[in-house]
C-alpha cells in the first residue's frame, strides 16, 4: 500500500508540476481589463501578421530537415552497423559533438561553409534545414542506433541478399520496416526541435514560428502568453498526428497476427 | 534455375567444386586451399571444430564472403565475383533471419516478390513450400508467435521458395533443443532427396553430419582432412585430427616396436600409417572403445571401475596396470560379469591403429 501511494504521490506531484503553470498561463491569457475574462489576446493574436507565414515556413524547414535526416542518416548508420561496427563509438562521439558546440559557433561555421553557396540555401530558410539536420544529429544517431541494435541486421541483410534483395531493396524492404518506430522516433525529434528553436533562426534572420512567437510576444503580455500556448499547441496536434500514424501501422500490425488457420488470404 | 536436362529426374541439382579457395582475416588462414567436388543432387556436411572455415567456405558460394584466389564452380561455371543477390543460393541461417515485419507466408514469398512473380503466384507457391515443411496453417502468424523449430522450417521454406541452385546450411539446428534438433535434422534430410537439391551443410556436431549426409567433410585449418561417406570417415579415417574428431577415442601409452607396429600394454598392434618414428619412441595410440575387448579373469591385470548400461551395449570403464583409464563398449549381453571391482584381461582388435597428433 506505501509503495502504491508513494507513486500516486511522485505522479501527482508531477502532473501539478506541468499542469499549475499551463492552467495558470490559459488563465492569464483569458484575462481581461476589471478581472473579467475573455477571448480577447486570443483574437489579437489570429489577427497579427505573419502567422500563418511563419508556421507554413517551419513547418517545410521541419518537413525538410526529417527527410534530409533519413535520408542521409538511415544508410549511413546502418552502413556502420553492417560494416564498421567498431566505428559506433567514434561515430555516437560525433553525432554529440552539435550538443557542446554553442550555436553561435555553429551558426558561423555553417555561414562560413556555404559562403560561396547560390542564394537560394544562403538567403532563405534552406540553409536552416541544413543546420537542424546537424543540430539533430545527437537525438537521431542515437535513436537509429538503438533501433537498429535491437535487430538481427547481419543476419537478415544476408538473408536478403541470397533471396536476391540489391541493396536499395535491402534498405527498403528489410530494414526500414524494420526499424519503423526508431524511425518515427527520429523524426519525432527532429519535428519537435524545428518547431521550439529559436536561437539559429534568430541569428540567421529567419522569419520561422518560434521567432515569430518572440516578435509578438514583446508587444503585449497577454498575447505573448496567448502566443506561447499556441505554439505549443500547434506543436502537440503535429506530434499526435505522427503518432497516429506510427500507431496504427503498429496496431495493423499486430492486428493481423493472431488469424492463425490461413486459407488464401486476401492480398 | 539452369536446368540440367541431361541428368535424370532426381538429380536436378547443380554441381558445385571448390578449387584452391584461399582466404585470411588478417594471420588467420580462414581458407587455405580448399578443395572439394559436391555432385549434383548430394548432401555434403563440412564438418569441424570453430575457426576451421567451414562457415567461411559456405559464405564464399553464397557470395557473402569474398576469397582471395580460388575458384567457385557451380554447374562449372566459376561464380566467384557475382554478387550474392545473383547466385540464386538458398541459405539457411543458424537463426533469427525471418522478416520480423512480414507474415511467415510473406518470408516465404520474399524472393518469389522480387522475381517479378504475380500476388497469386506468389501465394500458391508459398502455400505449397509451407505445406512441405508442415506448416500449411501457420501463414498469416509473424515470425515471433512461432518455436524456433518452426522458423526453421519457414527459412528452409523460403530458401527453397526461390529453387536455388545449392542449399546452404549455416548450422540450421545448432540454435535448437535436442529433440526438435533430430526431428527438423531428418526432415531436413527427407526434404533435401525429395527435391532433389544439391546441399551444403555446415555444422560443429558430428552426429548431426553423420547422420544426414552423402559424404562428410572433415576440416581443420582451412583445408580439408577427408571427404568420404560417414561409414568410411568412422572406420578408415584417412588422419588421426579426423580419428579423433569424429567418434569416440583412446588415447593409449605405447611404444614404438619394430618400425611398423606398437606397443601398448603388452599387445602388439599394427600401425596404419607408419610413420619416421624411432624404435622405442613413447606414443599415444587411437583406440575406438568397440575395438577394446574385456574378458573376466579372476587374475588379470586390468580392473573395472565402472559400467554404465546403454541398451544393446554396455560402456565399462577399465583401468590398465600403469593407471590409464581405457574405455570399452561391449554387447551387453557379455558385459554382467564385468561388475566394477572385476578384473579382466583386455585386448585391442586387429586393426591397424592411428597415433595422436602430438599435444591433443
Amino acid at each position: 500500500m506505501t509503495n502504491k501511494w508513494g507513486r500516486w504521490t511522485v505522479l501527482v506531484l508531477f502532473g501539478l508540476y506541468f499542469l499549475v503553470p499551463m492552467a495558470a498561463s490559459i488563465e492569464f491569457s483569458l484575462r481581461d481589463v476589471n478581472d473579467t475574462h475573455s477571448f480577447a489576446s486570443w483574437s489579437k493574436l489570429l489577427d497579427e501578421p505573419g502567422l500563418f507565414a511563419t508556421l507554413g515556413t517551419s513547418l517545410w524547414v521541419a518537413a525538410g530537415t526529417v527527410v534530409l535526416t533519413l535520408l542521409i542518416m538511415v544508410p549511413t548508420v546502418s552502413w556502420v552497423h553492417l560494416r564498421k561496427p567498431k566505428l559506433r563509438r567514434l561515430m555516437e562521439g560525433i553525432s554529440l559533438l552539435p550538443l557542446v558546440i554553442p550555436p553561435i559557433v555553429l551558426v558561423n561555421g555553417v555561414l562560413v561553409v556555404f559562403a560561396d553557396a547560390p542564394e537560394v540555401i544562403n538567403g532563405t530558410p534552406v540553409i536552416l534545414v541544413l543546420e537542424y539536420v546537424v543540430l539533430a544529429l545527437p537525438f537521431t544517431y542515437r535513436t537509429l542506433d538503438a533501433g537498429l541494435q535491437a535487430i538481427a541486421l547481419p543476419t537478415l541483410v544476408e538473408a536478403a541478399r541470397s533471396l536476391g534483395a540489391g541493396w536499395s531493396t535491402v534498405l527498403l524492404r528489410v530494414i526500414v520496416p524494420n526499424i519503423r518506430s526508431a524511425v518515427f522516433g527520429a523524426a519525432f525529434l527532429n519535428l519537435a526541435l524545428v518547431l521550439g528553436e529559436y536561437t539559429l533562426a534568430s541569428i540567421l534572420l529567419m522569419d520561422t514560428f518560434p521567432v515569430w512567437t518572440v516578435q509578438t510576444g514583446q508587444s503585449e503580455a497577454g498575447v505573448s502568453v496567448a502566443v506561447s500556448l499556441f505554439s505549443l499547441f500547434v506543436a502537440f496536434m503535429l506530434l499526435f498526428v505522427l503518432s497516429l500514424v506510427a500507431g496504427r501501422r503498429k496496431r495493423e500490425h499486430n492486428l493481423a497476427a493472431p488469424i492463425a488457420p490461413a486459407s488464401q488470404g486476401p492480398a | 534455375m539452369t536446368v540440367v536436362e541431361n541428368k535424370p529426374e532426381t538429380r536436378t541439382g547443380a554441381s558445385v567444386e571448390f578449387r584452391g579457395l584461399r582466404r585470411e582475416f588478417g594471420d588467420v588462414k580462414a581458407l587455405d586451399g580448399l578443395d572439394l567436388v559436391i555432385e549434383p543432387g548430394e548432401l555434403v556436411a563440412l564438418l569441424g571444430p570453430s575457426g576451421c572455415g567451414k562457415t567461411t567456405a559456405l559464405r564464399v558460394v553464397a557470395g557473402l564472403e569474398q576469397v582471395d584466389s580460388g575458384e567457385v564452380l557451380v554447374d562449372g561455371t566459376d561464380v566467384v565475383g557475382v554478387p550474392a543477390n545473383k547466385r540464386d543460393m538458398g541459405m539457411v541461417f543458424q537463426a533469427y533471419s525471418l522478416f520480423p515485419n512480414l507474415t511467415v507466408q510473406d518470408n516465404v514469398a520474399f524472393g518469389l516478390r522480387l522475381r517479378g512473380a504475380g500476388t497469386a503466384e506468389r501465394h500458391k507457391r508459398a502455400q505449397e513450400l509451407l505445406e512441405l515443411v508442415g506448416l500449411a496453417t501457420q501463414g498469416k502468424r509473424y515470425p515471433h508467435q512461432l518455436s524456433g523449430g518452426q522458423q526453421q522450417r519457414v527459412a528452409l521454406a523460403r530458401a527453397l521458395a526461390i529453387e536455388p541452385r545449392v542449399l546452404l546450411l549455416d548450422e540450421p539446428l545448432s540454435a535448437l533443443d535436442a529433440q526438435v534438433r533430430n526431428q527438423l535434422r531428418d526432415e531436413i534430410r527427407r526434404l533435401q532427396l525429395r527435391v532433389g537439391i544439391t546441399t551444403l551443410f555446415v555444422t560443429h556436431d558430428q552426429e548431426e553430419a553423420l547422420s544426414i549426409a552423402d559424404r562428410v567433410g572433415v576440416m581443420k585449418l582451412g583445408r580439408l582432412e577427408q571427404c568420404d561417406t560417414p561409414a568410411a570417415l568412422y572406420a578408415r579415417p584417412a588422419t588421426a585430427f579426423v580419428a579423433e574428431f569424429v567418434g569416440t577415442m583412446n588415447h593409449l601409452p605405447g611404444t614404438i616396436a619394430g618400425g611398423t607396429e606398437v606397443d601398448v600394454a603388452g599387445h602388439r598392434l599394427k600401425l596404419a600409417d607408419p610413420g619416421e618414428r624411432a624404435d622405442g619412441a613413447a606414443v599415444r595410440v587411437l583406440v575406438r572403445p568397440e575395438a577394446v575387448t574385456l574378458e573376466p579373469a579372476a587374475d588379470g591385470p586390468v580392473r573395472i571401475t565402472d559400467a554404465s548400461f546403454r541398451g544393446a551395449v554396455t560402456r565399462l570403464t577399465a583401468a590398465l596396470p600403469d593407471g590409464t583409464t581405457v574405455l570399452a563398449d561391449l554387447p551387453s549381453v557379455n558385459a554382467a560379469e564385468l561388475q566394477p571391482g572385476a578384473s579382466a584381461t583386455v585386448g585391442f582388435g586387429t586393426r591397424p591403429v592411428l597415433l595422436a597428433t602430438d599435444g591433443s
